[in-house]
């Protein structure tokens, strides 16, 4: 019965009817949808406070999202843990700087790897904040609820994601 | 409401079920292969169907699940205000980050979560620069272009003017046809 928890993989249906599940807890007991995106804002605003002072709260975008240690951001740090308790359960956690399908494109140089990974992060960083939402938030919690915001956006992700990636390979 | 400069927390209890969904939501992913690069990029690439075969099944669970519930008055939604302004370029510019990183922000907690270093280092120093960007831009483009084509928190079914399920049941069909096809078809 353990042998579920070591296993390297597990089929795409489970791990989505799994994820689908837990969006109906998250729904009962918290009152919110699965997001992520969010959390980045605050960290981000959070660490700017450590350099610039207290008066960057008062920008209105921190204002309008509230730099706190709320659910979501407990959520993001969860996802690390339950990241890391999987692969070290499986035996699939390593220090990696690159990845297989990178290096054999691009070679595997790690600061080049790292330096396109940062400019990619700028990207996604400031998109999902434009979009007011990722993958998880509009992705899979807006999309399962119907909502015209998260359609329009899922669709855009992959649309500009698809053509990126077969540009770039 | 807090107007305090301090630090700013929710309650405990509230806290700590975020980070139980958090534990739980990270290792689905992991253990789907989300928190792979190799992984999503296969998908952007169009020859590795697992994130969409993930994102589909949890859709279709989930829709089913939360519309039963709110059928019997149990859980409420919450959809996302959006704009054509918002969710068009925002949504672009996402997907060319996300093929340019190849993780999202979920799944880049799900990476470092598994080791990957360009995760950590490269991928989270972008999205924290990134988001401050926009957090810097957002006075200049709020009352403009963020909403341009404004629709509101507009869900599919009050836009076609019709019961939850009259959307429901047919869009599970369709995901149902969708992944059988990418079964078949192998991929």
């Amino acid at each position: 019965m353990m042998d579920i928890f070591t296993q390297v993989r597990w089929s795409p249906y489970v791990v989505g009817v799994g994820i689908g599940i837990l969006s109906w807890f998250t729904f009962l007991i918290s009152k919110r949808p699965i997001a992520c995106s969010t959390t980045f804002a605050r960290l981000s605003g959070m660490i700017e406070i450590l350099f610039r002072g207290g008066r960057v709260a008062q920008k209105p975008y921190y204002q309008k999202v509230q730099l706190m240690v709320d659910w979501q951001m407990m959520l993001v740090l969860g996802v690390v843990i339950g990241s890391l308790l999987s692969a070290l359960l499986s035996g699939d956690f390593r220090w990696q700087w690159v990845p297989l399908i990178w290096a054999s494109a691009f070679g595997s140089a790690p600061l080049r790897r790292i330096g396109v990974a940062l400019l990619g992060g700028v990207l996604i960083g400031f998109g999902a904040r434009w979009a007011d939402g990722c993958t998880s938030g509009h992705g899979i919690s807006g999309t399962l609820q119907l909502a015209v915001s998260s359609w329009i956006s899922a669709v855009c992700f992959f649309v500009g994601g698809i053509l990126t990636a077969l540009l770039i390979f | 409401m807090q107007t305090k400069k301090t630090a700013r927390f929710e309650d405990i209890p509230t806290l700590l079920w975020g980070l139980a969904f958090g534990i739980v939501f990270g290792f689905l992913l992991q253990k789907g292969g989300a928190t792979k690069y190799d992984v999503i990029i296969g998908q952007l690439l169009l020859t590795d169907f697992t994130v969409l075969e993930i994102m589909l099944s949890a859709v279709l669970t989930g829709m089913i699940g939360i519309y039963a519930m709110k059928s019997l008055g149990w859980v409420q939604l919450h959809p996302k205000s959006g704009s054509v302004g918002m969710n068009v370029i925002g949504g672009l510019i996402f997907g060319v980050g996300f093929a340019v990183l190849g993780y999202c922000p979920g799944t880049i907690a799900g990476a470092i979560g598994n080791g990957y270093l360009d995760a950590a280092v490269g991928g989270l120093a972008g999205i924290l620069i990134g988001s401050g960007l926009f957090a810097a831009f957002y006075p200049r483009i709020n009352q403009g272009i963020l909403k341009k084509g404004d629709f509101g928190d507009l869900t599919l079914p009050r836009l076609f003017k019709v019961n939850g399920w009259v959307v429901v049941v047919p869009v599970a069909g369709l995901i149902l046809l969708l992944l059988y096809w990418l079964e078949r078809a192998g991929l």
